[in-house]
C-alpha cells in the first residue's frame, strides 16, 4: 500500500509573508539592477534640482523637501514595477499561487519587500540631500523618519496592489504610474508639507495633523487592499 | 475507468465544467485515478487540457461539477493545494536564486517540517544535488526542469499535474524526466501528464485519454493499445473532423 | 439615430434650461455674464463627481459580490459618461475662473479633487482598454472603482490644508439660499436637466455595451 502524502501544516500568514519578503529581497540583492537604477535616479534628481536652483530666490531648505519626495516617489515606482515582474519570466507566480499559502500572505510579503526596497533608497537619499543641500536634520531626525515611514507604507500598500494588476496587462509600464499617482497625492502632499515644516524648524506638534492623515490613509488602504488583492487573481 | 466513490482515490472528477463567459473550456470531464495511476492526456491545442489541470490544482474554480483530491472537494483552497504538485513547460523557478534556494522556498510555502533536509533529500533523489548551489539561470534546460520537478515534489504531494513538461528537453533530458515520473508513480503518486509526446507518455502511463473541445473523446486504461494503433487513433480523433 | 423617450425628454430639458439661462435669467451683479457658466459647471460637477462616480463605486462592489456582467456594463458606461462630465467641469472651471478670479487654475480643494478624479477615470478607462479578457477586465475595473471612491475623502482632507478659493456654498446654507429666485430656478432646472442627460447617455452607452459584448461572444 503506497504511503499517503504527508500533508504538512501550512505556515501562518506572517511566516509565509516573511518568507516571500526574504525571497524577493534576496533576488533583488543578487541582481541589484533595480536598486542601482533607483540610486542613479536619486543622484540625477539631486544634481538636476541643484543646478536648476537659484540660491538667491529660494532657500535650500525650501528646495529639499520637494527633491526628497520626488526621489522617493519615482524610485518607489521603479521598485513596485519589479515586484510582480520578477514572477513573470518563468511563471513563478503560478507555483506561488498553487501553494497552500494564503493570498493575504502573498500581498503582505510583497508589500514588505517593496517597503524594504524603498527604505534602502530613502536611507541613501535622505543623508545625501541633507548633506548637499545643507539642511541640518539633527534636531528632528526621529519625527522625520516617522513621517517618511508612514508615508512609505501608504505608497507601497496601494502600489503593490496595482503592480499585481498591471503586470498581466499590455501597457504595464504606463499603467502603473497612471493608476498609482492619484493615490500617491494624498500621501505625498501631507508628507512633503510636514517635511517642509520640520526642515523650517517648526515644532513637531505642528505636523500632528499631517501624521493623522497619513495614519488614517495607511489603515484604510492597508485593510482595503488586503481585502481586494484576491480579486486581482484568476479564480 | 469507471466512476467510483471518492474513498481511496487520489483524484476524482464528475462532469467537471469550466466556462469563460459563454465559452466552455472544459465541458463535462469525469475521471478517477487511484494512487500509482498515471493518466496521459493528449489533444489539440485549445482542447481544455491546461484548464482542466489548473482546476484540479486548485488554481481555478470549477463552474459546475464535482471533483476531489484525496477526498477533499474542490474548490478546497489550501487543503487541496497542499496535496498537489504542479510542473509545466515553464520552470516556475527564480533565475537569480540557486536550485537549492528555489526548492527551499517552495518547501517553506508548503509548510514542510524540516526544510533543509527535505530539500536535500529531493535534490539527491532527482540527481540534482551536484548543481544544487548553482544559480538557475546558469543551468541547462534539462537541469532546470529537473530542479522544477524537485520544487514540485518537495512537499511529497499525492497528485502531480504535469502540463507539457517535455517541451524543450532533448532526448537525454526527456528520458531523465520519464525516469523521475516513473519513480513518483511507483511510490504511490497519481499523475496526470498533458503532452504531445506520445512515446514518453505511453511508456509511462497506466491510462491514456484524448481530449477535444472540452471533453474526453477517448479513454483507455491498461492495457493501452499499442503505440502505432494509438498514434493512428490520436491523429484521427484530434484532427478537426468538421 | 433613433431617440428614445428618455432621450427626447433629456434633450428638451437641456435646451429649455439653457435657453432660459442665456436669455431669461438676469446677470450676476458682481461677475457679469461669466457667472452663467455656473449653470453648466455646477451640475456637471454633481453628475460627474458624485452621481456617476457614486454609481461606479456601488456597481463595482456589487460586481465583486455578485459577478453579474450587467453590473460591469453599468459601471463602465457610468465611468465613460462621468468622464465626459468631469472633463466639462475641468474646462468650464478655468473659463469661469479667469475673468472672475484672474487665474485659470488654482490648487484649491475642489478643483484639485476634480482633477484627480479625472485622472482616476482616465486610468480606469485606459486599464479597461488594455485588457481583452472580459472577466479580468471587469474584476480589475471594480477594484479601481472601489479604491477610487475611497480616495475621495483623502484628497479632500489633504488639500484642506491649503487655502481654498472656491466660492463658498450659496445654495446649501443653513439659512435660506442667498441667490435671487430667478437664478435659483435656472440653477435647479440645470441640475435636473443634466441629470436627465446623464441618465439618457448612460442608457445609450449601456445598450451599446450590450451589443458589443454580444458581438464579441458570437465571434469567439
Amino acid at each position: 500500500m503506497p504511503p499517503r502524502a504527508m500533508v504538512h501544516r501550512t505556515p501562518g500568514v506572517l511566516a509565509s509573508a516573511l518568507a516571500i519578503t526574504r525571497k524577493d529581497l534576496l533576488i533583488e540583492f543578487r541582481s541589484r539592477s533595480v536598486i542601482l537604477s533607483a540610486v542613479a535616479f536619486a543622484v540625477l534628481a539631486i544634481t538636476i534640482f541643484f543646478f536648476a536652483w537659484d540660491p538667491t530666490a529660494v532657500a535650500s531648505v525650501d528646495l529639499a523637501p520637494g527633491v526628497l519626495w520626488v526621489i522617493f516617489t519615482f524610485s518607489g515606482l521603479l521598485g513596485l514595477h519589479r515586484s510582480f515582474g520578477v514572477e513573470q519570466p518563468t511563471r513563478a507566480i503560478d507555483a506561488l499561487l498553487a501553494a497552500p499559502v494564503g493570498r493575504e500572505a502573498i500581498y503582505l510579503g510583497k508589500l514588505l519587500a517593496n517597503l524594504g526596497f524603498v527604505i534602502v533608497v530613502q536611507a541613501i537619499s535622505l543623508p545625501a540631500v541633507a548633506l548637499l543641500y545643507n539642511v541640518p536634520i539633527g534636531g528632528y531626525v526621529l519625527p522625520l523618519i516617522g513621517i517618511v515611514l508612514l508615508a512609505s507604507v501608504g505608497l507601497v500598500a496601494v502600489g503593490t496592489l496595482f503592480s499585481s494588476m498591471v503586470v498581466s496587462t499590455r501597457l504595464a509600464e504606463l499603467l502603473l504610474p497612471l493608476l498609482a499617482l492619484p493615490f500617491f497625492v494624498p500621501v505625498i502632499l501631507p508628507a512633503a508639507q510636514a517635511t517642509a515644516r520640520l526642515m523650517n524648524g517648526r515644532p513637531v506638534a505642528e505636523v500632528s495633523g499631517y501624521v493623522s492623515i497619513l495614519g488614517a490613509f495607511d489603515v484604510v488602504f492597508l485593510v482595503v487592499c488586503t481585502l481586494l488583492y484576491p480579486y486581482t487573481l484568476d479564480q | 475507468m469507471t466512476l467510483a466513490p471518492a474513498e481511496g482515490f487520489s483524484v476524482t472528477a464528475t462532469d467537471l465544467v469550466r466556462s469563460f463567459g459563454s465559452r466552455r473550456a472544459v465541458n463535462g470531464v469525469s475521471l478517477s485515478l487511484a494512487p500509482g495511476d498515471c493518466l496521459a492526456l493528449f489533444g489539440p491545442n485549445g482542447a481544455g487540457k491546461t484548464t482542466l489541470l489548473r482546476m484540479l490544482g486548485g488554481l481555478l474554480r470549477p463552474t459546475s461539477g464535482q471533483a476531489t483530491i484525496e477526498g477533499v472537494a474542490l474548490p478546497g483552497g489550501a487543503e487541496v493545494r497542499a496535496r498537489v504538485g504542479l510542473v509545466s513547460h515553464q520552470t516556475m523557478l527564480y533565475d537569480a536564486l540557486t536550485a537549492r534556494e528555489n526548492v527551499e522556498f517552495a518547501a517553506r510555502m508548503y509548510g514542510v517540517a524540516d526544510v533543509r533536509q527535505a530539500t536535500q533529500r529531493v535534490l539527491q533523489r532527482l540527481g540534482a544535488d551536484s548543481f544544487a548551489d548553482v544559480r538557475v539561470q546558469s543551468l541547462s534546460r534539462g537541469m532546470q526542469q529537473r530542479v522544477s520537478v524537485a520544487r514540485a515534489i518537495v512537499h511529497e504531494p499525492s497528485v502531480l499535474l504535469a502540463d507539457e513538461p517535455f517541451t524543450g528537453l532533448d532526448a537525454g533530458g526527456a528520458s531523465a524526466l520519464t525516469g523521475m515520473l516513473a519513480g513518483l508513480r511507483d511510490s504511490g503518486a497519481a499523475i496526470i501528464i498533458v503532452t504531445h509526446n506520445l512515446d514518453e507518455a505511453l511508456s509511462l502511463c497506466t491510462a491514456a485519454a484524448i481530449m477535444r473541445d472540452g471533453r474526453f473523446v477517448r479513454l483507455d486504461s491498461t492495457p493501452i493499445p499499442a503505440r502505432d494503433e494509438y498514434t493512428a487513433l490520436y491523429r484521427e480523433l484530434s484532427v478537426d473532423a468538421s | 439615430m433613433k431617440f428614445s423617450k428618455l432621450g427626447i425628454i433629456a434633450i428638451m430639458a437641456v435646451v429649455g434650461t439653457y435657453v432660459r439661462a442665456i436669455f431669461f435669467t438676469p446677470f450676476d451683479a458682481l461677475q457679469g455674464p461669466a457667472q452663467k457658466i455656473l449653470y453648466v459647471h455646477a451640475p456637471s460637477a454633481w453628475v460627474g463627481l458624485y452621481l456617476a462616480f457614486g454609481l461606479v463605486f456601488i456597481t463595482s462592489i456589487l460586481y465583486l459580490w455578485l459577478k453579474d456582467p450587467k453590473l460591469d456594463r453599468v459601471a463602465s458606461s457610468s465611468a465613460e459618461v462621468g468622464f465626459v462630465f468631469t472633463s466639462v467641469v475641468l474646462v468650464t472651471g478655468p473659463l469661469w475662473a479667469k475673468p472672475v478670479w484672474g487665474a485659470y487654475w488654482t490648487w484649491d480643494a475642489r478643483l484639485t479633487l476634480t482633477l484627480f478624479l479625472w485622472f482616476i477615470y482616465a486610468g480606469y478607462l485606459i486599464l479597461r482598454g488594455a485588457i481583452d479578457d472580459f472577466e479580468m477586465r471587469a474584476r480589475f475595473s471594480a477594484v479601481i472603482g472601489i479604491l477610487g471612491a475611497l480616495l475621495v475623502p483623502f484628497i479632500h482632507l489633504s488639500v484642506y490644508f491649503f487655502r481654498t478659493m472656491h466660492p463658498m456654498p450659496v445654495l446649501l446654507k443653513p439659512s435660506a439660499p442667498s441667490m435671487p429666485r430667478e437664478m435659483l430656478i435656472t440653477l435647479v432646472s440645470s441640475f435636473l436637466a443634466l441629470t436627465l442627460l446623464f441618465a439618457w447617455l448612460l442608457r445609450e452607452r449601456y445598450l451599446l455595451a450590450v451589443d458589443r459584448d454580444a458581438a464579441t461572444e458570437a465571434g469567439s
